[in-house]
């Protein structure tokens, strides 16, 4: 069952016009060098400002439907852990939500461990703790669809394989997860890996495939040498064919 | 609620205090208590009232906004703006009506605010935000000065010196009603934006994910904080730090929360500028202080600690 399907979706000068389907129940990971631009198909497909082409979840136009029901369908989380504002971590997760309901926060709070930390302000907490948190806030709604931009970033590894594991689970409900990386390691996790750089898609695959072919190397410009990376040399006589 | 009853029992003490000349004017006729309440101690306290509220309000607006705690119509400019337009409506223009000077405020609001986000942009960092605000507020200021020297009438500077620094004396309920109907509509449109805005404390992009337009969200701000800021100063004059200190109280009620802020530091803005209004009555001169030389004198040492506080949290 196809629940996200875009067509066209570009930002102007970041990334070129794409379409991609993604099935529920797909785990999906984003990966490319710096600059590439997976942050800038995560925001095309959440339909953030000056963002072209058309998206649909579910069969439902993004751009159509009310707020509310907006909701159901993503969330997405950004790359930045900020918060202006000292909000209580258990309020934070209640943003997520279109009405309150303190017993999906409590299964949150229980799901990332947060216990110690509800009633602490946000803007108090350690990256890796507001990470957590606003993680929690994404997941909140159930959505269909979720647009996770770098999600793994500033955690301990405990952490790091809990939200995979968390990720997984939420796959397996039937959601579709679209989650930008940068740790390589992870991408066993992973059902379908999208390599992106130049502002396009450049690859579509099992993450597999993906990492042993040379295409993947050239973009990356590393190699993998005794089951490391390592960088790829000038004078690589692959890369001079 | 307590909020609530701190703000009734603040309306009523500031309508009735002092009560002795009304005592006095109830033994001679009653109808000249009643024409006294009705038309001189009612107008005041709804101008009070009404102002305080408003700078509570757009204050937390513009805070949420900015992302910053210490945007607020007067140090962003907005108030300074809001003079200038009133004295070159008033003085230049030659405009008497009420509402005509409440539109060349909100305009001179307006124009500083625009500035003001060309300037720095919509999520700026303090120093950025303070400095573009500073620069605005000095310039409006000097403006308004030269404004008043050039002035065709010779007593223009008196005369507003007179309201400049904010004054509630002796208006009319026409006057009262030029501010706080504009004012007022702009204040309920704001806090119809409280969810809007709360959920801007997640980030743009998550507000724009969710479905919201934070580019015309921050215009909606923007210019309703102009028009509410622009009609009160065009009758009361600029009044500061109730904008900046109201929200910070309110925040704390909201637990945090930048928009939900918007009510409770309504309230605390009516009450402290009612307290602010009480002081200047109170003080035995025979001409008034104006009411923004208390505010200042009790606000700076707050914003003195919200500085401090914010340095600790950056440096921590």
């Amino acid at each position: 069952m196809t629940s996200l399907f875009a067509r066209q979706v570009g930002i102007a000068a970041r990334l070129q016009p794409t379409d991609l389907g993604v099935e529920s129940g797909e785990l999906v990971a984003l990966v490319g060098p710096n600059g590439g631009g997976k942050t800038s198909l995560l925001r095309a497909l959440a339909r953030i400002e000056g963002a072209a082409g058309q998206v649909s979840i579910a069969d439902e136009d993004l751009d159509q439907c009310s707020l509310a029901r907006r909701r159901q369908l993503l969330s997405f989380l950004p790359a930045s852990r900020d918060v202006t504002w000292p909000i209580a971590v258990r309020d934070v997760i209640a943003l997520g939500l279109d009405r309150p309901d303190p017993a999906r926060i409590d299964e949150l709070i229980a799901l990332l461990e947060l216990d110690p930390l509800a009633e602490r302000p946000v803007d108090r907490l350690s990256t890796g703790e507001r990470a957590r948190v606003l993680l929690a806030r994404a997941l909140a709604p159930s959505p269909a669809v979720l647009l996770l931009d770098e999600p793994l970033s500033n955690l301990d590894p405990y952490w790091v394989l809990r939200i995979l594991a968390i990720l997984a689970s939420a796959a397996q409900s039937g959601q579709a997860v679209l989650v930008a990386l940068h740790d390589l390691g992870q991408l066993d996790h992973f059902n379908r890996a999208l390599l992106i750089a130049d502002g396009e898609v450049k690859m579509d695959e099992a993450p597999a495939g993906l990492m042993a072919s040379e295409r993947f190397e050239d973009v990356f410009r590393i190699r993998a040498l005794n089951g490391a990376w390592s960088i790829r040399r000038q004078a690589d006589p692959r890369s001079s064919q | 609620m307590l909020l609530a009853i701190l703000l009734l029992a603040a309306a009523i003490a500031h309508l009735l205090l002092p009560v002795g000349p009304l005592r006095e004017a109830q033994a001679m006729d009653p109808e000249l208590a009643d024409l006294i309440l009705a038309q001189l101690r009612l107008p005041r306290t709804l101008l009070v009232l009404g102002y305080g509220a408003v700078l509570g309000i757009s204050g937390a607006a513009l805070q949420a906004m900015f992302a910053n705690p210490l945007a607020s119509p007067d140090i962003s400019g907005a108030s300074s703006g809001a003079a200038l337009g009133a004295v070159l409506g008033g003085y230049w223009l030659g405009l008497t009506q009420p509402l005509l000077l409440a539109a060349c405020g909100a305009t001179g609001a307006l124009a500083t605010l625009a500035l003001l986000m060309t300037l720095a942009g919509r999520r700026a960092d303090t120093a950025t935000l303070l400095l573009a605000g500073l620069a605005i507020s000095l310039a409006a200021g000097a403006a308004t000065s030269l404004a008043l020297a050039l002035a065709p009438s010779p007593f223009a500077f008196y005369d507003a010196f007179d309201w400049l620094m904010g004054n509630f004396t002796d208006r009319s309920l026409a006057q009262a009603a030029a501010a706080l109907v504009p004012a007022g509509i702009a204040s309920i449109l704001l806090l119809r934006r409280a969810r809007a805005l709360d959920l801007t404390a997640l980030g743009e992009d998550v507000a724009a994910s969710l479905g919201l337009k934070p580019r015309r969200l921050a215009l909606e701000v923007i210019a309703f904080s102009a028009i509410a800021v622009g009609a009160c100063v065009s009758v009361a004059g600029a009044i500061g730090f109730v904008g900046l200190v109201a929200p910070v109280f309110g925040r704390h009620i909201s637990r945090g929360h930048p928009g939900r802020a918007m009510a409770p530091a309504a309230a605390i803005g009516a009450i402290l500028l009612v307290l602010a209004d009480m002081v200047v009555r109170a003080v035995p001169l025979d001409r008034p202080i104006p009411v923004g030389v208390i505010t200042a004198l009790f606000g700076t040492p707050l914003f003195v600690w919200l500085v401090v506080t914010m340095r600790r949290r950056v440096t921590a």
